[in-house]
């Protein structure tokens, strides 16, 4: 008794460190002792759980946790942060999957206890196993195992016809009178598949969205399976996270201003659409650009993926601290969808040591910018499309944007005359008061780096 | 467990995970997402026990697989927002 009073209160314990660590992360200053506290919540909960009575495979209990918590911390130690949505969606398709894992092990059991609990396992197994299949699949297109978006024909239709026949076999199991072994297999493989063919059509761009609502699918499936194992800190961590991950999912879908229906169900417009764009680029050599910036009073610099593929993010810091020497004021300007993650081109910034005062969201600094002498715009094209505002015409109309086009001068770095990732012309490119600094962001910021050095002097 | 103590529980910490979410600023979207990945891996609890109770091989290794995820889930979720928070610098503490 004595024992499973420990276990009850060590269960609660961790259940209100988690819902403390994420509160945590409301400010960056206590984000990472939040995170600390969510974890020892987690070792109590796992060490605990060893003391439950009447449990075998302990050898095969440790050695699960050994090789997959090893692997992950190992794996998690040497990641890159640009290739963090990926991880992050591999290591959640890993909890949905563990969560369809323990469904199977109750239906192997036979033993479920009334329709609801079957009921619910069900529900958290197609869940868990959509989330984990779609997971692999993000991972896996994200990390560039798999190219191309992959469009079946009648997409649609068989989404449908495959979702409709997953919750058929489900209700199937679930109103058997016993549980029957053909039914749960071919239930897994269909929810699977589910998964698989959800995710395969969905292009990079969407991705997070995707990743976001796969992270809040585990947690519910997780809540579930917390139900019918009868533990409340799993039901409490489960649905605490399915909520967030929903709410999560919505502020994202909102800042790209596609609704979550149109990114599952219809591909984002092919290239082109919107009004062709009058007028021709002008491009600014380093030096020049470097002697607008470190004679202006204001510089905001809005930085996009591409900085981060080329890994420019360290000389971007080292040129503002240059400027700030100077007398300049430089702050950051993200787009809520800058990076391939809502807040990564934070996480990326963070990383080359750029404090976080001087980073700004869109809602914050949109009104800065015609007060701006100078808005450096480094790999980021959508985000900053006059044409979202003006030209309805145009597949982006309506996303909220970075109004960098209404600051003095706008400096683009940019590698080439191209369209970029989602081929959209950009009317940013054309605009008068525009000048673009062709090459690659490393390269090009370096020369600039030069060039303000050697004012200085 | 009681069916509406269960349903209690789901209401109560469905608001709770909104409320507690819809504070959080932008800029710390990235690793929240990935915080809250970590939190779902308390699922490691639920299959240990699974396995705990496990009898056939068949369910010993399906246990074994759900441990195995869990565990992943967990430690891959604490090592990677633990890394991008550590990075969140003020200018004061340079």
């Amino acid at each position: 008794m004595a024992i499973k009073w420990l276990i009850d209160a060590s269960y609660f314990v961790a259940a209100v460190l988690f819902i403390l660590g994420l509160k945590g992360m409301s400010s960056p200053v206590s984000a990472r002792k939040g995170i600390v506290w969510a974890g020892v919540g987690m070792v109590l909960a796992t060490v605990v759980t060893f003391l439950t009575p009447g449990m075998n495979n302990f050898a095969l209990m440790v050695l699960a946790i050994a090789l997959g918590g090893a692997l992950a911390w190992i794996s998690g130690k040497k990641v890159a942060m640009t290739d963090m949505p990926q991880m992050v969606a591999i290591y959640n398709g890993m909890g949905g999957g563990a969560a369809a894992a323990i469904a199977a092990v109750e239906f192997a059991r036979g033993e479920m206890h009334g329709t609801v609990v079957t009921l619910l396992a069900t529900l958290g197994a197609l869940i868990g196993a959509v989330s984990f299949a779609g997971s692999v699949v993000a991972w896996a297109k994200l990390q560039g195992v798999m190219k191309s978006a992959f469009r079946l024909p009648a997409q649609n239709v068989v989404n449908i016809v495959l979702a409709l026949a997953a919750v058929g076999l489900g209700a199937a199991i679930v109103l058997a009178p016993a549980i029957d072994p053909m039914l749960v297999v071919a239930f897994f493989v269909l929810s699977l598949v589910l998964g698989t063919i959800i995710t395969l059509p969905i292009g990079g761009a969407d991705m997070p969205v995707v990743i976001s609502l796969f992270n809040a699918f585990t947690g519910l499936a997780v809540g579930f399976e917390g139900f019918v194992m009868g533990i409340p800190a799993l039901i409490i961590a489960g649905i605490v996270v399915g909520a967030a991950g929903t709410l999560l999912t919505q502020l994202m879908a909102k800042a790209m201003n596609r609704p979550i229906s149109n990114i599952l169900f219809v591909p984002m417009a092919a290239a082109g659409g919107g009004e062709a764009v009058e007028g021709e680029q002008k491009e600014i050599g380093a030096m020049d650009a470097a002697a607008v910036m470190r004679y202006a009073s204001k510089v905001i610099i809005v930085p996009g993926y591409g900085m981060a593929v080329a890994g420019a993010q360290h000389k971007v810091w080292e040129m503002s601290e240059l400027l700030e020497e100077a007398g300049v004021e430089v702050v950051f300007a993200i787009h809520p969808v800058a990076g391939r993650m809502p807040g990564h081109m934070n996480v990326l910034l963070a990383e080359a040591g750029v404090p976080y005062e001087k980073i700004f969201d869109l809602e914050e600094i949109n009104g800065d910018f015609a007060q701006a002498d100078v808005a450096l715009v480094i790999g980021a094209n959508d985000v900053v499309n006059p044409s979202a505002r003006t030209d309805k015409s145009s597949p982006i109309y309506g996303m909220p944007i970075l109004n960098a086009d209404l600051a003095q001068n706008v400096i683009v770095v940019k590698r080439g005359k191209g369209t970029g990732y989602s081929g959209i012309e950009n009317a940013l490119f054309y605009k008068d008061n525009t000048r673009l600094l062709y090459g690659s962001a490393q390269q090009a910021i370096g020369e600039v780096i030069q060039h303000v050095k050697a004012l200085s002097v | 467990m009681d069916g509406f103590v269960a349903l209690y529980i789901f209401m109560l910490a469905a608001f709770t995970g909104y409320e507690v979410i819809s504070r959080v600023p932008v800029i710390l979207h990235t690793p929240l997402m990935s915080g809250s990945n970590f939190v779902h891996g308390v699922v490691l609890v639920g299959g240990m026990i699974a396995l705990g109770q496990a009898e056939t091989p068949l369910e010993q290794a399906i246990g074994f697989v759900a441990v195995l995820l869990g565990a992943a889930n967990a430690a891959g979720g604490y090592v990677v927002t633990e890394r991008m928070l550590a990075m969140f610098k003020s200018k004061e503490k340079k």
